[in-house]
């Protein structure tokens, strides 16, 4: 009963939650909004025992991603409002494509059934089992080379996104370590011959 | 008792939202980064839902790795908005027709 309740809180603040992101005015104020659905979703996520995703959601989405998209929104000065027009222009369309898309969903898994009980709970895992241990269990076993993948992709990230991101501006006056350090005698000492006036 | 089809349908309504959201906020990039991040959300959901109800744990490794995946675009994206600000002082989608598409 009490996972029920739970459930249908989180889920109703997750679903208020995502509609705020997507109507609100301000995009800060989109990304707080984010910054709940997710928080929502790693509740949900520990309520059917997937315990490490759920922390790993609140870690890395909402510590390192959220915070990224938050920087970048309060960073660029954005003019909202040409922004916002059309936005009533195109509220029923976008309510249409939502319906469908619900729709869909709901023909597919409740008419086409897909083969599988989706009305069927399941017996809560028993005590002492750790999720993260199953996890890596799996992951450094049988996924292996994807997960060295995964790392690979994330240094391109890290790559690219510096890469983009930095520019030279000329006429700016930092110290250029290298040069310093590889600087030459012959290039900064110069000795002069001075001819000495005759004794009077 | 919370079933397989609670979390399917909960995740049916989040992607339907975002597909929504990315309809009325066509012109703003930054929130249609986010309403991508909303239906990632929502496909880690059946994920996690089909993983656990199914007893099967390779879903949730599958959520791992579209994590990584979703950081790394959130953050390739987020450098090419703010070098595309940089440039054109705008992050309307209207604005940006340099390759005349």
């Amino acid at each position: 009963m009490l996972t029920e309740i739970l459930f249908y809180t989180f889920a109703t603040v997750l679903v208020g939650a995502a509609i705020g992101v997507v109507m609100s005015r301000n995009p800060v104020h989109s990304v707080l909004f984010l910054v709940l659905c997710f928080c929502n979703a790693a509740v949900l996520w520990l309520l059917i025992e997937a315990e490490f995703l759920a922390i790993v959601l609140v870690l890395v989405y909402v510590g390192a991603v959220m915070v990224l998209f938050l920087f970048v929104v309060m960073m660029l000065d954005i003019n909202i409002e040409t922004l916002r027009e059309g936005f009533t222009r195109y509220a029923p369309l976008g309510g249409l494509i939502a319906l469908i898309v619900i729709i869909e969903f709901y023909y597919v898994l409740w008419v086409k059934r897909l083969g599988l009980d989706v009305t069927g709970g399941v017996a809560p895992m028993p005590e002492g089992y750790s999720n993260t241990e199953a996890v890596g269990a799996v992951l450094y076993t049988d996924y292996v080379y994807p997960f060295q993948l995964a790392a690979v992709v994330l240094l391109i990230a890290i790559v690219a996104a510096i890469s983009l991101t930095m520019r030279r501006r000329p006429g700016l006056k930092t110290q250029d370590v290298s040069m310093q350090v590889a600087v030459r005698r012959q290039d900064r000492v110069r000795l002069v011959k001075v001819e000495v006036e005759g004794e009077q | 008792m919370i079933t397989l089809s609670h979390y399917l349908f909960l995740a049916g309504i989040l992607f339907a939202i975002a597909v929504a959201g990315i309809f009325l906020n066509r012109k703003n990039v930054i929130v249609l980064l986010m309403c991508i991040e909303l239906m990632l959300l929502a496909v880690n959901f059946n994920f996690v839902a089909f993983s656990r109800f199914l007893g099967n744990l390779d879903g949730q490794i599958f959520v791992f790795f579209i994590l990584t995946v979703a950081a790394a675009e959130a953050a390739i994206g987020l450098a090419i908005l703010v070098v595309l600000f940089r440039e054109r002082r705008s992050i309307n989608v209207d604005d940006l027709d340099v390759m005349k598409g």
